[in-house]
C-alpha cells in the first residue's frame, strides 16, 4: 500500500470537479452553505437552530425538519426529470446535449431521491407530526432514536449529492442497481458505492423510525384508545411500519452482499464464478414492492381522514377500511414477482404471482367505494385537501388499471420495461403518494404552525399539478404501446416518437409551474399568517384526537386527555359541549440532544470512507459511532419533569390568545 | 417498569428486523450451496470436531448468561460479574475458534473469491461472528456499569436487553450449525 492509498484510498486528483454539471452543482452547494452561513451569524441564530431544532426531540419539530429535508430534495429530483426529459424531447436522430452516461446517472438518482428522500421523507415527516397527537402520545417511544433515524436519513441524503463534489460519478445502474449491470466488472467507478452507502445510511434510518412509531402506536396509545379506536391514519402508518420493519432488512442485506461483490471480490450476483443475478433481482424486489405500498398506504389513510372531514360525516366502512389496509399489507408480500415475469420462472410461478397481483385490486376498490360512499349524502365542502382527494380518485383509477392491465403476465411481456411501466407507475407515487402528502400537509398544517395555507393558491397549484400530470404521462403510455423502452437517451426520428415526447415535457413545465405556486404558497401564507391565524385548534371541524389539541401544541402535545370513547372522539366531545379539565399534573417530558446528529456525523464519515476505501477514516467513524452509543448508555436522567404549575401557566398563554 | 417494558419491546422488534437479515444470509446460502465453481464443496472443507466445539460453547455460553441474569434481577453483583466473565470468556473462544477455521480454509485456497458457494459460506457465518464480536463488547461495558454503578432499572433493563441480543446469536447459531455444517457434512 502506498502513502497515498493510506491517507486517500481510491481518492485521486480525478475526483476533483472537472465537468459542467459537477462544477455547476458543487459551486451551487458552497454558495448555498456560505449564504445559510452567513444569514444565521448575521441574525446570531446559530445557538437558537442548534438548541430549539437541530438537537430536538419534539417529534412534531422533527417532522418540520423532516419535510424542510424532503422539500429540498424534492426540487434536486424535479431537476433531474427536467433533464431526462428535455434530453428525450430533442435526441430525435440527434445526442441531444447529455451524454449516454450522464444521461443514465440523471434518471438514477431521479429514481433514488423521490423514493428514499422526498417520499419517505414527507410521510416519516407527516407521521411525525400527527401519530403522536392523534393517538394521545406525549412523544414517540424513542424519542432519541426518532433524532438519529432524521439524522442518518439527511446524512444519506448528503451522500447521494455529495458526488458533486468528491467524484463526480453516480450511479448509471437505475434506481436498483440491479446485478449484475452494477457489478465492478461493469461498474468500475464509485457511482455505485456512492448510491449503496446512501442507501445504507437512510435505509437504517427509515428502519428505526420503522421500530419506533411501530413501538409507539402499540404501547404509546391514550387510556381506552383499543385498535379498532385508532384514526385510520395511524391505523394505515402502523400497516406501512410493518412493512419498513420487514422489508428494510431485505434491502440492507442485498446492496450490502452487492458491496461485498464489489469491494472484497466476492461472487453473489456476478457473471462469472457462479453467482446467481436472478438472485439479487428477486431480494431487491422483496424489499421493493412492499416499498411501493409503504408510498401509499399512509397517503390511504390520510384521504380517509380528509373525505371524512370534508363530508362532515363518518367514514363509510370503517372495520372494512382497517381489514383492507392489513390484507394491502399482507398481500404486497407475495408479488414481488411481477416485476421480472419475463426471468422465465414459468406459467405456474408467473400465474401465482400475476393472480396474487390481481388480489390487490380487491382491498383497494373496497376503499374507493368507501371513500366515494363517505361523500354521498354527506355535506361535502370543497376545501383545497378535498380538490387533491378528487384528483387522487381519478389517478388512484388510472393507475389501478394499467396496474391491472401488467398483472396478467402476456400482457405485460408487451409492456415490460417501456414507458407504459414508467408511466403506470408514475401515476401511483404522483396520484397517490404525491397528492396524499399535498393533501396532508394542507390539512394539518394549521395544527402544527397555527395558521393556515393559503387555499386560493393550493388549488391554483393542484390544477398545475392535476393538468400536467395528464400532458405529461397520458403520451407516456401511449408511447409504451408504440414500443418505446424506458431510459433510452435517444431514437430515430422515424418512430414517430417525438412529437409525444415533447408533449410529456410541457407537461413536466406545466407541473413545474404547480411546484412554483407551491413555493410561493407557503412564503405567502407564512408572511399573511395574522390573516389565517387559527385561534379554535379545530380549523376544519375536524373529528380525531388532534384537532382537540391546541395550534400549535405545546410540546407535551396534551396537558389531559379526554376519554376515548371511538375513533372519531373529538367529534364526540365536540357533540357533548366538551371543555378541557384544569386539573393539570407534573409531565415527564425528554431532554433535547445531539447524540443524533454526533453518530450521524460518524457514520456519514464512516460510509465516505467505505465508499473511497480510506481504512483510517473508516476506523475513526466507526470507533466514533460506538463510542457515542457507550457515552449514550451511561446517562440514565434523559427525561425531566415539567411542573404542573409550568403546564397550568404554558395553558393559560393558550387561553389569552384565544381571548 | 413501564419504561424499560417499551424498551425491551422495541429491542425484540430490532432482533427480528436482524433476523430477516440473516433470512437473507441464510436463503443466499441455500441458493448458492451448490454452486462451486469447480472449486471445492461444502463435504471437502468442514471440519466436524471444532464446529461441534463451536456450538457446545456458545450453547454453554448462553445458559452461563442466563445464569447472570439471574444474578442481576437478585442484584448480587459478584456472581453477576462471574457468569458474565465465564460467558464473555466462553465467547471469546467461540470467536477464536472460527477465525481458526477460516484462517484455516484461507490457507487451503477456499478463500470468499474462490466461488460464490464460498463467498455466501464466509458471509453467513462471517456476519454471525461479528455480531458474537459487538456482544462481547456490549458485555464488556455491561460488566463495567455492572462494577462501577448502581444496579438501577435503567442499567438492568440494559444487562436484559444485552442477554436477549446474545440468546439470540445462539438461537441463528443452531441454524447455521443445521443448515450450513449439518447439511454440508451429510451429503
Amino acid at each position: 500500500m502506498t502513502t497515498h492509498e493510506f491517507f486517500f484510498g481510491k481518492l485521486t486528483a480525478e475526483a476533483i470537479p472537472h465537468l459542467w454539471y459537477t462544477i455547476g452543482g458543487t459551486l451551487f452547494i458552497i454558495a448555498m452553505s456560505i449564504a445559510l452561513a452567513i444569514y444565521l451569524t448575521k441574525t446570531k441564530q446559530w445557538g437558537w437552530l442548534w438548541h430549539e431544532w437541530l438537537t430536538s426531540t419534539d417529534p412534531k419539530k422533527i417532522g418540520t425538519m423532516y419535510m424542510i429535508f424532503a422539500a429540498l430534495m424534492f426540487f434536486r429530483g424535479m431537476i433531474d426529470a427536467g433533464m431526462v426529459w428535455a434530453q428525450q424531447s430533442i435526441a430525435a436522430d440527434s445526442l441531444g446535449y447529455l451524454t449516454p452516461d450522464h444521461f443514465q446517472q440523471i434518471f438514477t438518482s431521479h429514481g433514488d431521491i423521490m423514493v428514499f428522500f422526498v417520499t419517505m421523507g414527507f410521510f416519516f415527516g407527516l407521521m411525525n407530526w400527527i401519530v403522536p397527537l392523534q393517538i394521545g402520545a406525549r412523544d414517540l417511544a424513542f424519542p432519541f432514536i426518532n433524532s438519529l433515524g432524521l439524522w442518518l436519513t439527511v446524512a444519506g441524503g448528503i451522500l447521494i449529492n455529495l458526488f458533486f463534489v468528491v467524484g463526480g460519478d453516480f450511479a448509471n445502474t437505475g434506481w436498483l442497481a440491479l446485478a449484475p449491470f452494477s457489478e465492478l466488472e461493469f461498474n468500475p467507478s464509485v457511482g455505485v458505492d456512492y448510491l449503496i452507502w446512501s442507501l445504507q445510511l437512510s435505509g437504517l434510518g427509515s428502519l428505526l423510525a420503522g421500530i419506533n412509531f411501530l413501538v409507539t402506536i402499540i404501547m404509546r396509545r391514550a387510556p381506552g384508545m383499543t385498535l379498532m379506536k385508532m384514526p385510520l391514519f395511524t391505523w394505515n402508518s402502523l400497516c406501512a411500519m410493518v412493512l419498513v420493519i420487514s422489508a428494510f432488512p431485505v434491502l440492507t442485506a442485498a446492496t450490502l452482499l452487492l458491496w461485498l461483490d464489489r469491494a472484497a471480490g466476492m461472487h453473489f450476483f456476478t457473471t462469472g464464478h457462479a453467482g446467481n443475478q436472478m438472485m439479487y433481482w428477486n431480494l431487491i424486489w422483496m424489499w421493493g414492492h412492499p416499498e411501493v405500498y409503504i408510498l401509499v398506504i399512509p397517503a390511504f389513510g390520510m384521504f380517509s381522514e380528509i373525505v371524512s372531514t370534508f363530508s362532515q360525516k363518518k367514514i363509510s366502512g370503517y372495520v372494512s377500511m382497517v381489514w383492507a389496509a392489513i390484507s394491502i399489507t399482507a398481500i404486497s408480500y407475495l408479488v414481488w414477482l411481477h416485476h421480472f415475469f419475463v426471468m422465465g420462472a414459468g406459467p405456474d410461478v408467473n400465474s401465482f404471482f400475476g393472480i396474487v397481483t390481481m388480489l390487490i385490486a380487491i382491498p383497494s376498490g373496497v376503499q374507493v367505494f368507501n371513500w366515494i360512499l363517505t361523500m354521498h349524502k354527506g355535506k361535502v365542502t370543497l376545501a383545497s385537501p378535498m380538490y387533491w382527494f378528487i384528483g387522487f380518485l381519478t389517478l388512484f383509477m388510472i393507475g389501478g388499471m394499467s396496474g391491472i392491465f401488467m398483472a396478467s403476465p402476456p400482457a405485460d411481456f408487451q409492456v415490460h420495461n417501456s414507458l407504459f411501466l414508467v408511466a403506470h407507475f408514475h401515476t401511483m407515487i404522483i396520484g397517490v403518494a404525491l397528492f396524499g402528502i399535498f393533501a396532508g400537509t394542507t390539512y394539518w398544517f394549521p395544527k402544527i404552525f397555527g395558521f393556515k395555507l393559503n387555499e386560493e393558491l393550493d388549488k391554483r397549484a393542484f390544477w398545475f399539478w392535476f393538468v400536467g400530470y395528464f400532458i405529461a404521462f397520458i403520451p407516456l403510455y401511449l408511447l409504451g404501446f408504440m414500443g418505446a423502452p424506458r431510459r433510452i437517451d435517444h431514437y430515430d426520428a422515424s418512430t414517430g416518437w417525438q412529437p409525444l415526447y415533447i408533449t410529456a415535457m410541457l407537461g413536466y413545465l406545466c407541473i413545474s409551474c404547480g411546484v412554483v405556486t407551491q413555493v410561493y404558497m407557503v412564503i405567502k401564507s407564512i408572511r399573511q399568517r395574522k390573516n389565517n391565524l387559527d385561534a379554535t385548534g379545530d380549523p376544519w371541524n375536524g373529528r380525531t384526537l388532534e384537532w382537540a389539541s391546541h395550534s400549535p401544541p405545546p410540546f407535551y402535545n396534551f396537558a389531559l386527555l379526554p376519554e376515548i370513547t371511538s375513533y372519531e372522539v373529538f367529534w364526540d366531545l365536540k357533540k357533548k359541549g366538551w371543555q378541557p379539565d384544569k386539573n393539570y399534573t407534573d409531565i415527564e417530558c425528554f431532554k433535547n440532544t445531539g447524540m443524533g446528529i454526533y453518530i450521524s456525523v460518524f457514520a456519514f464519515f464512516a460510509a465516505f470512507a467505505v465508499i473511497w476505501q480510506v481504512l483510517w477514516l473508516f476506523i475513526v467513524g466507526i470507533i466514533g459511532v460506538i463510542a457515542c452509543i457507550i457515552i449514550l448508555s451511561f446517562d440514565d436522567d434523559l427525561e425531566y419533569i415539567l411542573p404542573a404549575a409550568e403546564v397550568a401557566k404554558i395553558e393559560n398563554s393558550y387561553v389569552k390568545i384565544k381571548g | 417498569m413501564e419504561a424499560s417494558d417499551t424498551k425491551i419491546f422495541g429491542f425484540w422488534i430490532y432482533l427480528m428486523t436482524d433476523l430477516i437479515i440473516f433470512a437473507v444470509l441464510f436463503a443466499c446460502y441455500i441458493v448458492l450451496h451448490g454452486n462451486t465453481f469447480t472449486g471445492p464443496s461444502s463435504q471437502e472443507l468442514f471440519h466436524m470436531p471444532s464446529v461441534l466445539a463451536e456450538t457446545l460453547i456458545l450453547l454453554t455460553s448462553s445458559f452461563t448468561c442466563s445464569l447472570g441474569m439471574f444474578a442481576v434481577h437478585r442484584r448480587i453483583k459478584n456472581w453477576a460479574l462471574v457468569w458474565f466473565s465465564i460467558t464473555f470468556l466462553l465467547g471469546a473462544s467461540f470467536l477464536c475458534i472460527e477465525i481458526l477455521e477460516f484462517t484455516d480454509l484461507i490457507g487451503r485456497g477456499a478463500t470468499w473469491q474462490r466461488s460464490a458457494f464460498l463467498s455466501s459460506f464466509f458471509t453467513l457465518v462471517g456476519t454471525h461472528g461479528l455480531h458474537i464480536a459487538i456482544g462481547l463488547l456490549w458485555m464488556a461495558v455491561m460488566m463495567f456499569h455492572i462494577v462501577w454503578r448502581p444496579l438501577g432499572g435503567h442499567t438492568v433493563s440494559r444487562i436484559f436487553r444485552m442477554a436477549l441480543f446474545w440468546h439470540f446469536l445462539d438461537f441463528v447459531w443452531i441454524f447455521i450449525f443445521t443448515t450450513v455444517y449439518g447439511i454440508g457434512y451429510l451429503q
